[in-house]
């Protein structure tokens, strides 16, 4: 384990750590299922349910980014908690580059998250107040075997990657710091074991416009720099098109659909899908939004309808859609799949729309 | 103390974000918003002029740091008394707000102006039920019973479309989704009928599919109450959804100001314009941002020149050594940069 962190200190040893070749997922997960229990709200009062995640597969290849995209309450972030088992799955198993996850004879929680770091929304409270930048950041090589002093000069390189000045920067504390530039030192953090998978949870979200195209730019970088995977994880729709190679949408603790990015922009399949992105805000002062797409909020995921979870709110169900929960099927032409049982019919409107859109205009 | 904008400078049409004198609701000249805080004074607004029409919707349109909520805050005085330095001249309804003992503030607030903010649990009691607060809202104003309140609570719930009003108005504020208690809370605001609303980012924590019907409903309030609205956000595309005219701010001070098809269809700032370049999206898939460098002054010590200098692409000597003064570029527009003229250089 000592020797093994120890020589991972230089990039070109991140290929050496690729087991299963290009093809393998890098993370590969099935039936992953988290369901929370509240308490009866008094006597008389039954204990419910919560379906945070209900069932999700997902495939991380190397060097992607995969963009989770989805309201809030739609399991996109307790998701990325059970990855990381900040949380303990219900069911689901987890393979890291061809090794199951926590079980017997496959890669322990201590070694996978030696390859899988997580970046969180907050990033005041995900430091500790009380260590420098320096301790911070120097604190996970050292849990893990790595003596004081390369800790430390760890630490500095990787200030200085993340763009912050090592001299000026080391020793100050995390109120000290922008918010920028605590984001900056989270993702410094989360690079300190070298991982291979970066998983991102809001992390631009709480940043303003101007920084946030900095540290985009930064994650861009070190994707490069150090042939990182990330998992982004957001509810800004242009954000996740901008960085991702394919785009996840969750709704109520269940994939509606999943592709290449451009493919799904492009032509949406599920109605959720086609839904957000006419609710994000228009930046042409004369096509302003006149209707909103959905009625009402995102509902609990206590309550679940029968049938798709999303008919209550489609504009476009029909009786089959209250009957039967439909599965994540690919869509023809491939990279893209979508859990609606009309999706074709759902492109085809949305190709109408465009074409009328188009006509408008011109 | 600092150049700003003089009526000199200002073409008549073109006074600072339009509106003309007999018709503004709201007239800020020169307001100035200091903090005292234990060894450092931070000029958190310095020297903002704004004015409103009746029926308009002025967005103050700016990030973190750049005073636009305190901005906002000085209209409803709701700054700490203690530490905060107030200077200009803030005018709503013809009624000086900066020279408002106690009780006539709280004559003010509700009935002539009344806010909107980003949590709405935090602006209801957690217990008491949602229609009897409303009602006391309006009996307290307009000293009717507590029936006729209640009643008005109703009205109001009808007014911002919330389904089965009646049922909802014993519900606590706890009972409901963020949405619905976001338009439980402009039914309060509104239930003194008010001639200004003032709204400090209402739609930043909510969904997007949320926002946007929060976003319409105030379109349609505004339009059939014919309020003026004050709307604080960071976010461009909010801007362009709501507003007629829009202020740009940073550090304390408006940047640009003009109506939404010139401040987002062409903008001329270097500040505004590196915000629309910083944006992601779709298209801009594997190049880079051109991010803004660099971040905000420290609001304690800022600058002697323009606060933007620093992270400008445009900037020469003279800017760091005065504030440039909001000029025009074109109509309905005003800019406050040396290098307008410049502006095609880059």
């Amino acid at each position: 384990m000592k020797t093994a962190i120890s020589n991972a200190l230089s990039t070109s040893d991140h290929a050496s750590r690729d087991r299963g070749g290009k093809a393998q997922p890098l993370l590969s997960v099935r039936g992953l299922r988290k369901h929370f229990l509240i308490k009866g709200g008094g006597p008389g009062k039954p204990a419910c349910k919560v379906h945070a995640v209900d069932g999700v597969d997902l495939e991380v290849r190397k060097g992607e980014t995969l963009g989770i995209v989805g309201e809030s309450g739609c399991g996109k972030s307790t998701t990325a908690r059970l990855l990381m088992r900040l949380l303990t799955p219900d069911a689901g198993e987890m393979i890291f580059d061809g090794d199951p996850v926590d079980v017997m004879g496959g890669l322990s929680l201590r070694d996978m998250r030696r390859q899988m770091q997580m970046v969180f929304q907050n990033s005041y409270a995900s430091l500790n107040p009380r260590m420098s930048v320096e301790d911070s950041i120097a604190f996970g090589p050292q849990v893990h075997g790595l003596g004081k002093r390369e800790s430390r000069q760890r630490a500095r390189k990787l200030l200085d990657q993340v763009g912050l000045l090592p001299d000026q920067f080391a020793s100050r504390y995390p109120h000290e710091l922008s918010g920028g530039q605590r984001q900056r030192i989270n993702i410094a953090r989360a690079l300190a074991l070298e991982p291979r998978l970066l998983i991102l949870d809001e992390a631009v979200s709480a940043l303003d416009k101007s920084v946030e195209a900095q540290v985009l730019n930064l994650l861009e970088d070190l994707k490069r720099e150090y042939g990182l995977t990330y998992l982004f994880i957001s509810h800004d729709l242009n954000v996740v098109r901008f960085i991702s190679d394919r785009v996840m949408v969750m709704y109520l603790g269940r994939v509606a659909e999943l592709g290449d990015s451009e493919a799904l922009y492009r032509a949406p399949a599920h109605p959720y899908t086609r839904a957000l992105m006419s609710a994000m805000p228009s930046m042409d002062p004369l096509r302003r939004t006149q209707v909103a797409p959905l009625d009402g909020d995102p509902p609990n995921p206590i309550d679940l309808p029968p049938g798709c979870r999303f008919c209550p709110r489609c504009p476009m169900a029909v009786a089959a859609c209250h009957d039967q929960e439909p599965e994540l099927e690919a869509l023809p032409g491939g990279g893209h799949s979508s859990a609606c049982l009309r999706a074709t019919e759902v492109q085809a409107q949305g190709r109408q729309q465009e074409a009328l859109d188009q006509e408008v205009s011109t | 103390m600092m150049p700003i904008a003089t009526p000199e400078t200002l073409a008549e049409d073109e006074a600072p974000v339009a509106a003309t004198g007999a018709e503004s609701l709201v007239e800020v000249r020169d307001l100035k918003v200091h903090f005292r805080t234990p060894g450092r004074q931070v000029q958190a607004v310095n020297g903002v002029d704004l004015s409103l029409a009746r029926g308009e919707v002025l967005t103050i349109l700016g990030e973190s740091g750049s005073g636009k909520s305190v901005t906002l805050r000085s209209l409803m005085r709701l700054l700490p008394e203690q530490r905060t330095l107030l200077s200009g001249r803030v005018r709503v309804a013809g009624e000086d707000i900066l020279a408002m003992s106690r009780g006539e503030l709280s004559r003010y607030r509700g009935s002539i102006a009344s806010m909107i903010f980003q949590e709405p649990m935090l602006a209801f009691d957690p217990v008491f039920r949602i229609g009897d607060q409303i009602a006391e809202t309006v009996r307290r104003h307009e000293g009717v019973s507590h029936a006729e309140g209640l009643a008005r609570a109703l009205e109001l719930f009808e007014l911002v479309r919330i389904p089965s009003a009646k049922r909802r108005l014993s519900n606590y504020p706890h009972e409901l989704s963020g949405g619905m208690s976001q338009r439980a809370m402009i039914a309060l605001a509104l239930s003194c009928r008010p001639r200004l609303l003032l709204a400090d980012e209402p739609t930043t924590a909510l969904d997007a599919t949320v926002q946007i019907q929060i976003l319409l409903l105030l379109r349609d309030l505004q339009r059939e109450l014919g309020m003026s609205v004050i709307f604080v956000t960071h976010d461009m595309g909010v801007a362009n959804e709501i507003s007629d005219r829009i202020a740009v701010m940073y550090a304390g001070r408006v940047v640009e100001t003009g109506t939404v098809d010139a401040v987002i269809g062409r903008p001329r700032h270097p500040y505004t314009l590196g915000l629309m370049q910083s944006r992601a999206s779709g298209e801009l898939r594997g190049r880079r941002l051109s991010a803004i460098p660099g971040s905000p002054p420290d609001m304690a010590s800022p600058p002697p020149g323009c606060a933007f200098a620093a992270r400008c692409p445009r900037a020469v000597e003279a800017c760091r050594e005065a504030v440039p003064e909001l000029r025009s570029p074109g109509e309905q527009h005003l800019a406050a940069c040396f290098r307008l003229d410049n502006a095609e250089d880059r």
